[in-house]
């Protein structure tokens, strides 16, 4: 009697899956678990490939010749990458706070709108000094971007509106107020977009040194790259060393208990939310010194929304925000080499669907087990 | 053998959960129409047991049996339709909702139209059947906290359980409110229903129980035992493996001057009704001020005005005669005081962030950990090992996640980080509740050291026996007033104050 089996009904498959919560994770889990979700997304994109008659291996062997295959195109690749370091630096220290800053788009625009209006303007001259052009360039636009930053993060701070929407409907009143300027103000014989910049208003590029160094010739890598990393530097202090970051971080993680240890939130949801804002008006900046050279309607191919992925792929780690850029950077570049839209945002898509669906593989532990008989 | 099979039974049940045996080979039996204690320390494995009976775990060994027939248990829902509920220390009410909807939820019936005014009359015959007097059309947020656990055994009794297991349910309760539910338990045991009373409070179990089984570790440690073949002492031998000295050496000293002056403070709760009504207080040096209440009679609220973490609607709070009232949080720490939340999870501590994070959350201001900007990681983490050792956390590393401690580890890290500022006033809320017996120890006697180093203390406690062992004065609040002050260890009179015997005690006084 005491030893008796319990009767009960059994499906056929004989292992049952379970999910046991990790108390700790360690350290090494967390690259190999990404990689392993890449390589998933990967193949998985080929099946996809391969159902619509295509080879996915010439597809992906051009991927990589086109993002990444020579000096020529990787440089390439880094100069799409850079804004991208600008806006998911933004979005990871405004996460790390729980600000759900999703207007990192219209901090972009209004940096670009910022920077434009140095040159646009006749503050600066085609002959004043390059350094002074670009320095206020610099700081206009991170002005812009920090002031797009700045509305939400005081409502929110203030009035708990909430900074999503706000962010959100703050992209497309940032859209229309460049669009207004680019054809109502500094149109160009009627067409879309502003006057050419004067070249003290460009960025220099690797290319430009080409006399210097050979192997620079048509490089299209420009200051901004040096620009966007020592913005990780400066991102990471703040994060890791600094007073701010700690209470950044203890906010994000228990807000009752950042009130609790005497932090002003108030504040410093402004203060992220600004910086947040300056560091997307950088990548406008950017943008438009380095790359573009003036100001137009179309100037980004949702960088701004592409930093929140970012952000999060990097797991707010301003370092791995350097990589996950040059990887979508590669991924926006390689898009426009083999297909507008279609198979580049697919493969975006699915890697982003499963580097978040491992995420659950680094809180719990799974385990197969053989069920009783 | 022709004795009716027990309502329960539970045998060499094991459960192990990474890293933890939190059952070996549990063995429990519960009759029909008994109360049964189960007792143990925190983390001792009650409720991991229990939770199995009731559906929420499946064991990784042994049998289950209900009525006699062997039972696997894959939901709440099986174990309910084997007349099998369990009421958890968190309650699963919808604040929004009535109590009749609160109990219909998740049922079959009604199917689509509600007809509430029917099911309000059965829930209120059902209710009076069982001594629980409650109204069915109130809403859940109208409710106190005893009342909200009246709805659930409701919720329990109108799903047709037998079985009715109840984790600490006395924790939340004044006295009066325990005799209460002691009523209702007993009103369903004499028709034949059977009672799981999960408590680590020993009177309580002496008072309650027919029988009592007592784990510790995971492992039982005695058969079940009638509670009236044994003693206190025993239990608590049983309980934590040694015998405990209920008595803590409190020196007798003189306190000193005031440290905290409170002046007529009016305060409002989160919802913006009154919470403190013209409050009035002193705490002197070396002294510890006890206050006594059920919670939600102003407690939380006023440590928070007194930590410039709520504001006054009016009077005046004074720390060593400086005006703190209506300033920042910041300005009390600065000012030396010092404040254990009642809440260590949500304002005590960062769950994700390290131990040495949690330490400094309110030293990162000064030298030697801020340097201008920056913050000294290192020094952060030499703190953070130095008080590690002291305050005995145990833990892998200071590095280890605020989340990943027990109960009494994280307690004692907040203790680290409040008692290492080495305050001038302690805000000390419900220090050692949820911690085990000798975690309790240590707290208290970490207290005592304060007071002896001359600090002004203010304790709450729900333990009547902890504010008399520690205070050298008690004031009771009732409804965000001071009723009364006590000096002798009246029980029956603190228990009358705290549930609004007001008028009685003043006449008392004035007599």
């Amino acid at each position: 009697m005491t030893t008796a089996t319990i009767p009960t009904k059994r499906a056929g498959f004989p292992f049952s899956i379970k999910l046991e919560r990790r108390l700790t994770t360690p350290a090494w889990l967390s690259p190999v678990v990404s990689i392993g979700a890449i390589i998933v997304a990967l193949l998985l994109g080929a099946l996809v490939l391969l159902m619509v008659g295509g080879h996915p291996i010439a597809v992906y062997a051009h991927i990589g010749k086109a993002a990444f295959g020579d000096l020529g195109v990787f440089s390439d690749t880094l100069v799409a990458a850079t804004p991208l370091i600008f806006v998911g630096l933004g979005c990871s220290l405004a996460f790390r706070m729980k600000l759900w800053n999703i207007g990192a788009e219209g901090q972009f625009y209004m940096g670009a709108l910022g920077a434009s209006t140095i040159v646009l303007t006749g503050l600066v001259s085609a002959t004043t000094p390059r350094v002074i052009t670009l320095t206020l360039m610099l700081i206009a636009g991170m002005i812009f971007g920090a002031v797009w930053g700045l509305i939400p993060g005081w409502l929110k701070a203030k009035l708990q509106v909430n900074e999503i929407i706000t962010t959100l409907m703050m992209n497309y009143i940032a859209i229309a107020l460049v669009n207004f300027f680019v054809f109502a103000v500094w149109s160009e014989g009627g067409f879309q977009m502003t006057k050419t910049f004067p070249k003290s208003a460009w960025l220099p590029k690797l290319g430009d040194y080409a006399k210097q160094v050979p192997l620079f010739r048509g490089l299209t890598t420009h200051f901004g790259l040096i620009l966007a990393l020592i913005a990780v530097a400066i991102v990471w202090y703040i994060v890791y060393r600094s007073r701010w970051g700690y209470e950044i971080r203890l906010t994000g993680d228990n807000p009752r208990a950042a009130q609790y240890a005497g932090i002003n939130i108030v504040r410093n949801t402004v203060l992220v939310m600004m910086t947040s804002g300056a560091l997307a008006g950088l990548a406008g900046m950017s943008e438009i010194a380095g790359v573009v050279h003036r100001l137009q309607g179309s100037i980004s191919p949702g960088y701004g929304f592409t930093g929140i992925i970012i952000a999060w792929l990097a797991k707010l780690n301003p370092v791995l925000v350097i990589l996950v850029s040059i990887l979508f950077g590669g991924l926006i570049l390689a898009g426009r080499e083999i297909q507008p839209a279609g198979v580049p945002r697919l493969i975006q898509g699915i890697i982003l669907f499963m580097l978040i669906a491992s995420d659950v593989l680094l809180r719990y532990r799974v385990r197969i087990v053989r069920r009783v008989a | 053998m022709t004795e009716t099979p027990n309502a329960v039974e539970m045998q060499n049940v094991t459960k192990r959960f990474p890293g933890v045996l939190a059952n070996d080979q549990v063995n429990f039996d519960l009759r029909a129409g008994e109360v049964h204690a189960l007792l143990g320390e925190n983390g001792a494995g009650k409720s991991t047991l229990m939770s199995m009976l009731a559906g929420l775990y499946k064991p990784d060994a042994g049998t289950i049996r209900v009525n006699g027939q062997a039972v696997s248990f894959n939901s709440p829902r099986d174990a309910i339709a084997r007349g099998i509920g369990m009421i958890h220390q968190h309650f699963t009410l919808i604040p929004s909702q009535t109590v009749t909807e609160n109990i219909l939820l998740g049922l079959n019936e009604p199917r689509f139209f509600l007809r509430l005014s029917d099911y309000d009359k059965r829930m209120s015959e059902l209710g009076e059947r069982f001594g629980l007097g409650i109204t069915p059309q109130a809403k859940v947020w109208q409710l106190s906290v005893g009342e909200q656990q009246r709805v659930e055994i409701l919720k329990m009794l109108y799903r047709g359980v037998q079985v009715l297991i109840m984790d600490e349910p006395t924790a939340v309760l004044a006295p009066q409110e325990i005799e209460g539910l002691i009523k209702t338990l007993r009103a369903m045991v004499a028709e034949g229903k059977s009672i799981v009373f999960i408590s680590h409070k020993l009177n309580e179990i002496m008072n309650v129980a027919d029988r009592v089984t007592v784990l510790r570790q995971g492992k039982i440690t005695a058969p079940p035992l009638r509670t009236a073949d044994t003693s206190i002492p025993e239990l608590a031998r049983l309980m934590v493996g040694r015998s405990v000295i209920f008595d803590l050496h409190k020196k007798d000293q003189m306190p000193g001057e005031t440290v905290l002056t409170i002046n007529k403070v009016c305060a409002n709760n989160d919802k913006g009704l009154p919470a403190l009504k013209n409050l009035s207080l002193t705490v002197r040096a070396g002294e510890i001020v006890g206050v006594a209440g059920v919670a939600g009679n102003g407690q939380r609220e006023l440590a928070e005005v007194i930590t410039g973490l709520r504001s006054c609607t009016s009077g005046q709070i004074l720390v060593n005669n400086e005006e703190v009232t209506n300033q920042s949080a910041l300005a009390a720490i600065r000012k030396g005081v010092s404040h254990v939340p009642e809440d260590r999870n949500q304002t005590g501590s960062a769950p994700n962030l390290s131990i040495t994070d949690n330490v400094i959350m309110k030293s990162y201001r000064q030298t030697p950990l801020a340097n201008g900007w920056s913050l000294n990681y290192g020094m952060a983490r030499k703190t953070a090992q130095v008080l590690k050792e002291e305050y005995s956390i145990l833990a892998p590393t200071v590095e280890t996640q605020a989340r990943l401690l027990s109960g009494g580890n994280l307690q004692r890290t907040i203790l680290a980080r409040e008692l290492s500022a080495k305050p001038k006033l302690l805000i000390a809320m419900q220090p050692t509740r949820g911690l085990d017996v000798g975690a309790i120890e240590g707290v208290q006697r970490l207290l005592l050291a304060q007071r002896e180093a001359g600090a002004a203390i203010l304790l709450t406690s729900e333990e009547l026996e902890e504010l008399f062992a520690l205070s050298d004065r008690i004031v009771v609040m009732y409804e965000g007033e001071i009723v009364g002050e006590v000096t002798d260890h009246d029980t029956e009179k603190i228990g009358l104050m705290m549930t609004g015997g007001k008028q009685e005690q003043k006449a008392i006084m004035n007599s």
